[in-house]
């Protein structure tokens, strides 16, 4: 299984927007496409979903062809989810009936989502006669991603489905995506801008700028691959994909195994032997020639200097090498200096904060 | 002072007049309002300037241009002849016909106006969820739209319980078939029967009201619910 999504699309009109891509895609996991807003991330949605009418191109789901240049499926044709960023949910319908107006027209034959199984993963049975004008932001989305799960589709495209809501509400709403991701086995494409979010979720990373695609490639290479990425101001750090490896009672601490060594972090609920993310910032990370003893910091790991990216004219950014996995590192030029860092040098790493995602 | 025989026919006629005129309105308004809200064709703001002409035209002016076209002399006139019928003018349907021309914008226009205010987002939704285009239209616009149909059938009926110089010119004042409200009233006044022109006057008045304010009422609680 796998998606071909190729194509381009010419704005008419005068602002000259073009937009360009030609993707070749797993059919498996979460798809985040990151960019600056403007950049097309959620017209290739519509052009994928077939709301764009002056769209050229192909798109394939597994198997199914839903737009090359013999034909073009329309969109109610189309196995597909669509999770607006507002939800879209009909207000002259409760939840229920938003729910069911998915399911009603979801052929029985090509039903593979149970109704019970949505209602349960999304937590919506004490919604259900609810008015949708009475929703907070976060049901919204909930009654949203199950409507468009209700479909049982082939592919679930989700245009910045939190991003409206508040930091504590995308939290609780992160499991969920987890659960669906784990439990349902849809692709999903996901469109955000929020490269936290894409990390804790995404398995792989699609980045676009002005109407291209930039660099794509599995989420934990891309967020430490020099060009062009996301290694780059405020937001540069790496995703480690960890298993727990021992729970520690005394101090409630946790230690996360990845290839190349451990990291201890707050145990806030992990289960022994459960595979954990964990999101470590460049700007966490610190640098020494010695192990530093005397201090507060868990975390010091020996690691190995890759390469030194230019961040800004104070900052580089340190790739370090720990065993197979790649960090981080965001120190002053000056500093970079002082410590002579060059490629191939061996350092300590010492990791100021992890966090679980 | 009461109103005789003759007052309670025409006041019949009347209400019989408003509510086919509103039907068939509601009929043509319903395609022709989504047409105006969807279409991207250039002739759209001709069709729209066309709809709202009623809105300033004198409706002697319409009437005059009706009578013309239905009247014995005219094409439909004639077509109608043709076909072994009699001419629309000074006939119950050609009344109609005239008040739904007359009435036109003040349907056409909330309906076009509601369907606008669903704007694409619901429609594009709903079309994500599976609905065909004739599925959209009856589950996700036209519920949606409900707002602009009421005020569309209120005004049409009310507007069309007031009309005279359309009446006048292809209808005339024939009792129980062209003799209306408005038509009524303007006899008492000629025969100075100030008390009966006066009752069936306050009557109209009360009745346009109670209809207008229905209608504010109503557009009130939906706007209330809806944000």
């Amino acid at each position: 299984m796998s998606l071909k999504l190729q194509g381009e699309l010419q704005r008419p009109g005068t602002d000259g927007f073009h937009l360009e891509f030609d993707l070749d895609l797993p059919a498996t996991g979460i798809t985040a496409i990151c960019g600056p807003s403007g950049c097309g991330k959620t017209t290739l949605l519509r052009c994928v979903a077939g709301l764009e009418p002056t769209f050229a191109g192909t798109v394939r789901v597994g198997p199914c062809v839903w737009q090359d240049q013999q034909t073009h499926r329309p969109l109610h044709k189309r196995a597909l989810g669509y999770v607006f960023q507002n939800g879209e949910l009909f207000p002259h319908l409760d939840v229920a009936g938003n729910l069911r107006f998915a399911w009603d027209r979801t052929p029985d034959s090509s039903r593979r989502v149970p109704w019970d199984e949505v209602i349960d993963l999304l937590r919506l049975a004490d919604l259900m006669n609810r008015d949708v004008a009475q929703l907070s932001g976060g049901e919204r989305q909930r009654v949203a991603l199950g409507r468009a799960l209700l479909k049982s589709p082939d592919l679930l495209v989700l245009d910045e489905p939190l991003t409206a809501l508040d930091r504590e509400t995308r939290r609780g709403i992160y499991p969920l995506l987890e659960r669906m991701r784990d439990q349902l086995a849809i692709p999903m494409l996901y469109v955000t801008h929020m490269v936290d979010e894409a990390a804790r979720l995404a398995d792989r990373l699609v980045l676009m700028d002005k109407g291209r695609v930039t660099n794509q490639g599995p989420l934990v290479e891309m967020l430490t691959s020099p060009t062009p990425g996301l290694a780059h101001g405020e937001d540069a750090g790496a995703v480690v994909s960890a298993i727990v490896g021992a729970l520690d009672d005394t101090y409630h601490l946790a230690r996360l195994d990845f290839p190349g060594g451990n990291l201890q972090v707050s145990d806030r609920g992990l289960a022994l032997g459960a595979t954990a993310r964990a999101r470590i910032q460049a700007r966490d990370v610190s640098l020494a020639l010695a192990p530093s003893t005397g201090t507060s910091i868990l975390n010091i790991l020996p690691a190995e200097v890759i390469d030194l990216l230019p961040d800004d004219r104070a900052r580089v950014l340190v790739r370090l090498r720990i065993g197979q996995t790649v960090l981080l590192a965001s120190v002053t030029r000056r500093s970079a200096q002082t410590l002579d860092l060059a490629p191939g040098c061996k350092i300590w790493a010492q990791i100021k904060s992890v966090a679980i995602l | 002072m009461t109103l005789d025989a003759q007052d309670l026919t025409a006041l019949w006629l009347t209400l019989k007049l408003a509510l086919v005129s509103t039907l068939v309105l509601l009929v043509i308004g319903t395609p022709l309002g989504w047409w105006l809200a969807t279409t991207r064709r250039r002739m759209r703001p001709l069709v729209d300037a066309m709809v709202s002409l009623p809105l300033v035209l004198p409706p002697t002016v319409l009437g005059f241009y009706l009578l013309l076209l239905l009247g014995p002399r005219g094409p439909i006139g004639q077509l109608m002849t043709t076909l072994g019928g009699q001419p629309l003018a000074f006939t119950f349907a050609g009344l109609v016909i005239g008040s739904v021309v007359y009435s036109l914008p003040f349907v056409v226009q909330p309906i076009r106006d509601g369907f606008l205010s669903v704007g694409p987002g619901p429609m594009e939704a709903a079309a994500t969820l599976g609905a065909g285009p004739r599925d959209r239209f009856f589950k996700v616009a036209l519920p949606l739209a409900r707002r602009g149909f009421l005020t569309a059938a209120t005004l049409g009926f009310a507007h069309t319980l007031g009309e005279f110089g359309v009446v006048l010119m292809i209808g005339g004042n024939i009792p129980g078939e062209t003799r209306v409200l408005s038509i009524a009233i303007y006899d008492h006044v000629e025969t100075l029967a100030y008390g009966q022109a006066h009752l069936m006057s306050a009557g109209l008045l009360l009745l346009s009201f109670g209809l207008l304010l229905v209608v504010h009422l109503v557009n009130r609680r939906y706007s209330g619910v809806r944000t």
